[in-house]
């Protein structure tokens, strides 16, 4: 049994039934790493000695019956803009240097008490402003399924690790598509919670209304377990939810019979999208529709607003949030440098790659004195739109599904020529963040070249249930979320 | 041609919540440096804010006691600027919507002339920390103790036209929030900084001129000598022809004038832009009704009842209740003796002097009321003497509440001579011994009368009743 | 809208971001690129829309005023590039 292979509840299964010891579990993990990173490079850093030690004292812990959650003693991978203790946090920018958190995010705190072990720390778009991974101050992430290809982005490292089996499971965020759109391209299970579901505490910013953690892995039982984990109010972050979920995992029984699903026909519509992309994901509406769900089509009319909407929002926010990194307090700071404007400048400008400092240019632009309600204001309000438009939607419908991004995953270089057409591949993961839904990618097909295609499904805010267990009564009846990447 | 000083204030109060606003640091002043932080308030990566509480408590009840109408729906915005003392880079305040508007204060200046000061808002925010700079080294050092303490800026309209009228307003904020106990605003901590924004016309003018903000005056002393020297500047630039520019000023009270701040580094675009770390704060009726019936009385109403109720006059009940501590050290020991005016006089006289010599704060006062009440009835009763009682006084006025001021009389032999017959024997022996000036009264010089009079006193220790001593002499001095 | 060096310049100067000639014209050519793309919002009608920035509108989330202990000062100061026994060490910071 190839251990790195298994999901979290298969490990954790055989973990508690002492088949698997925690430190093979934790070790067969380092294993893959060490053969596939070099060519995939997913992960920025690791902690094989901590994650080791960790090991042993699960084991003891599982052992003695204290801890007994369905992921004890699995190992799992952090995108590394998620604060570590004492666990070097990147945000896979030159800026955060050798950043070590003095503390733990919330769903790292929650993850450890539950008896994950954290193994490494995962590859990313700089400050997650990217769809491909390749803004990464360590250099691109590789696609598993083909090598030339990015994995999309910004959680690139997150979805590759998992369709590598480099990971058993890992975490994302999610701002604008960052957690569907590599797991699409990857052809793995991702899924971006309702905003406020699952806490912040810890997450470094990128625009903090649209910002989410989620999970990763190689199906959606494992999602909803891992949510079932880290889902939950935190005092540490004021717009986190209480939620009735009890057990999301128990709450999966593949019933999806009278749901009613809408199709958005202008997602179908959409110039861009390739033919098979749309023919999969019309395939995953009428698999649901065999298992008994509804099927309508249904309009979205602002979906060519989200976009200039959406970057207008997140800009502004991040180019606020990433203002902290002045090379005072932590991080790279500029050398020969004269007086503290000098040192912000230089360290700013040194430290951002180019992608980051165009977000933040814009940010303040949009923010700046003469232009905030031209642009911002009007953002907001357009926001409230596009928030009325789906809350109108699912007063009919309990799930709308569409593509997850119109095409497979392009080449390495090809997308960050073309900035404006990087920031379209978002056309249908934006929207979802801006009104804060939850929304799952789950894989459906392949294209012509054997690159992974996925399917997003999405549901009203804190309808995790119904979009959850649409996805696993889909991956009851199809095998696609089976289907490997061969890496050499 | 006579000129006009047109002012706005904006005062900084810091408020006396245990914990800092947004995270659960203590806001304990001094402390070594960095030792009051967390990974919140020095800004790490990934942290976020969550409001306290009683912050936001504090600040209503500063706006019903300044009369300002509560704005219901409440956001924070962030305030976006570079500054080593600010970890952040951005500070949580209120720009769009203040949680307080349109309220005003009455004052009265030391002329005794009254006015009344329209606020045109309250709004949250957070202070920022400590740099100290060290010019040899080219260097400073940031300390974040002070980072995210939570703050009030009060922002009145251009209403103030001396500094007379500042220094009233600002004490009369001072003394408001110590009432109320929500800051203590003591200027050389930095819990109360002033802003004056002032600009200068030619009197009948209707139009405002152009206005300076000088930052930083830390004390009242310094924000009259900052509002002399600014609106001189100003007059005098504007008869030079010059004009006057729209800009900070920082005032340096080592020498003595505010300077210009202004840099091409810091363009003031503050790109102001809702907090979304923080939802909405909703205020509701009843959360205002149940704050208004917490709100102690207030100055304005004490000072009545002190008027009207214990009959001081107006002049004492302002100086009393212009100050919680000698207000509350006036009740207390009142509620006691119930001597109010006996009490008044020794609070205005003795206790204000001995506090000024001691260099104490009023709040340092640690007086024992239930002390203070028996020395007052003992004087009240004419046991000892008025000098005798200032004596006594400064053991009262440091003595802890166990002190025992009848004990203490009679232990030390301080009571008055009251006994006539006693007196009566030491004022014959005295004329006696004071033949020339029994001549000289007789030669019409009657001011002998007082040196005699002191002289008895002398013989009695100090411990004679001065109104029967008098009597007597003026008797005895009568029959010869 | 045209996005003029000064602009550039301007957004810089606030940013605290270097622009040198070069990285200007990008800038110019690229933000000019988005921002005119944005402005296709201007045919969506928003008025009588109020702006939304709290998806939920849960409101007065608050802490109680009780004080927990500090962080470790070590700890907080250690990842700064410069820093002595106390304090976080920067250039003279007066204008």
């Amino acid at each position: 049994m190839d251990i790195a292979k298994m999901t979290a509840l298969e490990l954790g299964k055989a973990i508690k039934n002492k088949e698997i010891s925690v430190k093979d579990a934790v070790l067969s993990v380092f294993d893959a790493i060490e053969k596939k990173d070099k060519d995939i490079n997913a992960y920025v850093s690791l902690c094989k000695e901590e994650a080791i030690k960790k090991a042993d004292e699960i084991q003891k812990k599982i052992d003695d019956g204290s801890l007994s959650s369905p992921i004890a003693g699995v190992p799992v991978s952090i995108k590394d803009n998620i604060c570590t203790k004492g666990i070097k946090t990147t945000c896979s920018s030159k800026i955060l240097g050798d950043f070590k958190p003095p503390y733990n995010a919330t769903v790292i705190e929650k993850l450890e008490n539950a008896g994950a072990i954290v193994i490494g720390k995962l590859n990313m778009d700089e400050f997650a402003m990217g769809s491909t991974s390749e803004t990464s101050y360590y250099g691109p992430t590789k696609n598993p399924w083909d090598l030339n290809k990015v994995p999309g982005g910004s959680s690139g490292g997150a979805a590759a690790a998992v369709a590598a089996d480099e990971a058993i499971f890992s975490l994302g965020s999610d701002t604008g598509g960052s957690i569907r759109q590599p797991a699409s391209y990857c052809g793995v299970t991702g899924f971006k919670p309702t905003y406020g579901t699952v806490s912040r505490y810890g997450l470094i910013a990128y625009a903090s209304s649209l910002d989410q953690i989620g999970p990763i892995a190689k199906d959606v039982k494992d999602c909803a377990a891992i949510m079932d984990i880290i889902s939950g109010k935190d005092k540490f972050d004021g717009t986190s939810l209480d939620n009735d979920f009890n057990s999301l995992l128990d709450s999966l029984n593949g019933d999806v019979k009278g749901m009613k699903i809408g199709l958005p026909k202008e997602c179908f519509e959409t110039e861009g999208l390739d033919a098979s992309v749309k023919e999969s994901v019309l395939n995953v509406a009428d698999k649901l529709k065999e298992l008994g769900a509804t099927v309508e089509e249904i309009s979205l009319p602002f979906i060519d607003y989200v976009i200039p909407a959406y970057y207008i929002i997140a800009s502004a926010e991040a180019s606020s949030n990433l203002s902290r990194f002045d090379g005072v307090k932590y991080g790279f700071r500029a050398e020969n440098i004269e007086g503290i404007n000098d040192l912000y400048c230089a360290t700013r400008s040194e430290g951002f790659g180019s992608e980051v400092k165009k977000r933040i240019l814009l940010g303040t632009f949009v923010l700046s004195s003469g232009y905030y309600d031209a642009y911002y204001q009007k953002a907001l309000k357009v926001k409230a739109i596009i928030k009325k438009h789906f809350d109108e939607v699912f007063e009919k419908y309990d799930l709308i599904i569409c593509p997850t991004a119109p095409t497979t995953a392009p080449e390495i270089g090809k997308s960050l020529s073309d900035p404006l057409k990087m920031y379209l591949s978002d056309i249908f993961t934006v929207s979802v963040n801006i009104a804060g839904l939850p929304g799952l990618n789950v894989p459906c097909g392949f294209d012509k070249n054997n690159m992974p295609i996925g399917a997003q499904i999405i549901g009203q805010r804190l309808s995790e249930k119904k979009v959850l267990n649409a996805g696993y009564a889909y991956q009851q009846n199809t095998d696609y979320h089976k289907m490997k990447a061969e890496v050499k | 041609m006579s000129w006009e000083i047109i002012m706005g204030i904006e005062v900084h109060v810091e408020l006396s919540t245990k914990t800092k606003a947004f995270c659960s640091c203590t806001t304990q002043f001094g402390g070594d440096a960095n030792t009051h932080c967390c990974p919140i308030c020095t800004g790490m990566p990934g942290t976020l804010p969550v409001l306290n509480k009683k912050v936001l408590e504090y600040a209503i009840k500063s706006g019903l006691a300044l009369n300002c109408s509560i704005t219901q729906y409440n956001k924070f915005d962030r305030k976006n600027y570079f500054y080593p003392d600010l970890p952040k880079a951005y500070q949580i305040s209120q720009l769009y919507l203040p949680f307080a508007q349109n309220g005003s204060i009455d004052i009265t200046t030391k002329n005794g002339d009254k006015k009344t000061i329209r606020i045109h808002e309250i709004h949250m925010e957070e202070d920022a920390g400590k740099l100290t700079h060290i010019a040899e080294k080219g260097i400073s050092y940031a300390d974040y103790n002070r980072c995210g303490v939570p703050l009030l800026e009060i922002v009145s309209e251009p209403d103030f036209r001396s500094s007379d009228e500042v220094i009233a307003y600002l004490e009369k904020l001072k003394s408001t929030f110590e009432y109320l106990e929500i800051s203590d605003c003591k200027m050389q901590e930095g819990s109360m900084r002033a802003d004056v924004n002032l600009s200068v016309r030619k009197v009948g003018e209707t139009e405002f001129g152009t206005r300076t903000e000088m930052k930083n005056i830390g004390s009242f002393k310094a924000i009259e000598k900052a509002i002399e020297y600014e609106s001189k500047r100003q007059i005098e630039a504007i008869e030079n022809g010059e004009e006057i520019i729209q800009e900070t000023r920082r005032w340096d009270e080592a020498l003595g004038k505010s300077i210009s701040m202004r840099s091409k580094e810091n363009a003031q675009d503050y790109r102001y832009f809702p907090e979304p770390d923080i939802p909405p704060i909703y205020i509701s009726d009843e959360m205002i009704n149940e704050i208004k019936s917490t709100l102690p009385e207030m100055a304005e109403t004490k000072k009545e009842k002190y008027i009207n109720h214990y009959g001081l006059s107006e002049y004492d009940a302002n100086i009393i209740t212009s100050n919680k501590t000698l207000a509350k050290l006036f009740e207390e020991t009142n509620s006691y003796c119930n001597e109010p005016k006996e009490v008044a006089n020794w609070i205005l006289g003795q206790v204000l002097y001995l506090a000024g010599n001691k260099n104490l704060e009023y709040e340092e006062i640690k007086i024992s009321p239930k002390v203070f009440a028996d020395f007052v009835t003992v004087i009240a009763k004419g046991t000892v003497n008025r000098k005798t009682g200032r004596d006594i006084f400064e053991i009262v006025f440091d003595a802890d509440e166990t002190f025992d001021v009848n004990k203490y009389i009679a232990d030390n032999n301080l009571a008055m001579v009251n006994d006539d017959g006693a007196a009566k024997e030491i004022v014959k022996q005295v004329i006696e011994q004071n033949p020339q000036s029994v001549e000289d009264f007789k030669a019409g010089k009657t001011r002998v009368v007082g040196f005699l009079i002191g002289q008895c006193m002398k013989a009695l220790k100090g411990k004679g009743n001065p109104e029967t001593l008098s009597k007597l002499v003026n008797e005895e001095l009568s029959k010869l | 809208m045209e996005i003029t060096k000064e602009l550039v310049e301007y957004v810089a100067t606030l940013s605290k971001i270097k622009v040198d000639d070069a990285f200007s014209e990008k800038m110019q050519k690229e933000l000019g690129a988005v921002i005119n793309y944005m402005e296709i919002l201007n045919q969506v009608d928003t008025k009588d829309v109020e702006p939304l920035s709290h998806v939920f509108s849960i409101n007065n989330v608050l802490r109680e005023d009780e004080v927990m202990p500090s962080h470790n000062r070590a700890e907080l100061i250690k990842n700064a590039p410069q820093h002595g026994e106390t304090t976080f060490i920067v250039p003279k910071a007066v204008e």
